[in-house]
């Protein structure tokens, strides 16, 4: 039993003091601005086609859906707050992570885990560089910046779908959707469908990392690891978003 | 008594339980080299790595420069590393940074290294001249043979020019030709800098050459000395355990079955 559960429990073990280490150099010199400006590109910049589209379309099905269901209330009127709060509060969050978990943590494994194998990360540090603050630290705060901003894009183009749809196919007219949409939602609202990228960015950059600083082998292991990390990322994405719903359901 | 460069104190390194070395002792003193040889799997990049505080021991401490770093820190490591420099197996270039950036780069990130940022480019540009590749500053690793990348990784080791080098298997893959131009620009180094060298190898002809060789300016290439040059030890690995050591001669004459064996093969 013991040995059953020694390697799940090594390794996060050895997540936390990853962890741990990355949030103890935030504030330690150097800080490599450029390395945080780039990954702020690769990772920001780099993921708005996906998340936009994925963000549109959410908001077209969920209004073909709701649309269907309130028809039977008679309260079509309502597509746009129902649209916007499940946009805000859970879709826009959660979609937009797994879409960067699936782009981000395999892209920053897969990186990280080709220098280790290549020896790029002994020689890093055996040239005087920590590779936690030169290659985890910039990651994290560039994942950290952009996750909550693109997950505000998606919403907003998830709402637009849904206004599309209201327009096209509902006949409703633009102030009704958008004033319905913008009175539902509420101050906590916000907080929590910012919050939630805000965590999950640690997650997508963290276990991105983690998976790629441990690969060993050759590019197997290269596979391997971004596999592992885009489980790994979108598993926790599942379980931290259920935690903190708990907790603002429960506020 | 020369200044001690590197010592072992019966070092142990294991991975999951296996040991990769096992209770290896040994010492280098300045201006010395060790030729480290053995079959593949043997430790013998374990040791180099160990020897930087890249790998930390099970049992057993390591002193570089005089210093116990066994249990020390990352970050109180950076500074004794600045001493040294290393070239790995594959040459471990950074492969989206130019060579000049490949190779300025322990002068601009090696806080030791108090290198002006005027004065980067002529030392890089000196750098990769030694290792006769002036022309290829803008290019990237990729753009590269192997044995380039090694002679980069060769100039970007020896930039700071560090009490310390150490060179991972710089001829393995290598066609002889380029395998012995890299010997020669190792020895070149080691004479004109009188730089501690330790070299792994699985060629013996590659620790001959840096035993029975010098590096002569007027000609610009290796003249064979007479015997052997002083302070030239080998030493033998095999399932990382340390089976022999000693000069070329004592290796040649050894009578060791396993060591024998490995030398008429190689």
């Amino acid at each position: 039993m013991l040995d059953f559960l020694k390697p799940p429990v090594l390794t996060i073990q050895e997540f936390v003091f990853l962890a741990g280490r990355a949030f103890r150099g935030m504030s330690r010199r150097p800080h490599y601005p450029k390395d945080i400006v780039l990954q702020m590109d690769i990772i920001g910049v780099g993921s708005l086609p996906i998340v936009l589209l994925t963000g549109f379309f959410s908001g077209i099905v969920m209004a073909l859906q709701m649309s269907k269901a309130l028809q039977t209330y008679g309260a079509v009127n309502q597509t746009g707050p129902i649209v916007a709060i499940t946009l805000v509060r859970e879709l826009g969050p959660v979609l937009t992570a797994l879409v960067c978990a699936g782009r981000n943590s395999a892209g920053i494994a897969s990186e990280l885990g080709s220098m280790k194998v290549t020896e790029q990360i002994d020689a890093m540090r055996a040239l005087g560089t920590d590779p936690i603050q030169k290659l985890v630290k910039p990651r994290v705060i560039a994942t950290a910046v952009m996750l909550p901003c693109l997950t505000a894009i998606s919403d907003f183009v998830g709402m637009l779908g849904g206004y599309i749809i209201a327009a096209a196919l509902l006949h409703q007219t633009t102030a009704e959707y958008w004033n319905a949409s913008y009175r539902i939602l509420e101050y906590s609202d916000i907080v929590q469908g910012l919050l939630k990228p805000f965590v999950f960015a640690f997650v997508i950059s963290l276990v991105g990392c983690f998976y790629g600083l441990r690969t060993r082998g050759g590019t197997q292991g290269v596979g391997l690891a971004t596999t592992q990390a885009v489980v790994a990322a979108s598993v926790w994405i599942f379980v931290l978003n259920t935690l903190v719903t708990k907790i603002f359901v429960s506020i | 008594m020369p200044e001690s460069i590197l010592r072992f104190e019966n070092v142990t390194v294991a991975f999951d339980g296996t040991p990769a070395i096992e209770e290896l002792s040994f010492e280098i003193l300045k201006g010395e080299a060790r030729i480290i040889m053995g079959a593949a799997a043997s430790g013998k990049t374990v040791i180099l790595k160990t020897a930087l505080g890249l790998l930390r021991p099970d049992s057993g401490r390591v002193f570089l420069f005089g210093e116990d770093i066994t249990d020390r820190k990352e970050r109180q490591l950076f500074d004794i590393r600045a001493r040294a420099g290393i070239l790995f197996q594959e040459g471990a270039l950074f492969d989206s940074l130019t060579i000049e950036e490949n190779v300025a780069y322990p002068l601009v990130n090696q806080k030791m290294v108090k290198c002006p940022p005027q004065e980067v480019r002529p030392r890089v540009e000196r750098a990769l001249t030694f290792v006769e590749l002036e022309h290829t500053l803008d290019k990237v690793p990729s753009e590269l043979s192997g044995g380039m990348r090694r002679r980069v990784g060769i100039a970007r080791a020896n930039i700071t020019q560090p009490d310390l080098v150490l060179y991972d298997s710089p001829t393995a893959g290598l066609d002889p030709i380029t395998a012995n131009n890299i010997m020669t620009l190792i020895v070149k180094e080691r004479d004109m800098r009188h730089a501690t060298t330790i070299i792994v190898t699985q060629r013996l002809q590659d620790g001959q050459i840096l035993a029975q060789y010098s590096y002569n300016p007027a000609t610009d290439s290796l003249d064979r000395v007479p015997g052997e040059i002083e302070g030239i030890g080998f030493l033998v690995m095999k399932e990382g355990r340390l089976v022999f050591e000693g000069s070329a001669k004592q290796l040649r004459e050894t009578r060791d079955p396993y060591i024998s064996k490995f030398v008429l093969r190689h």
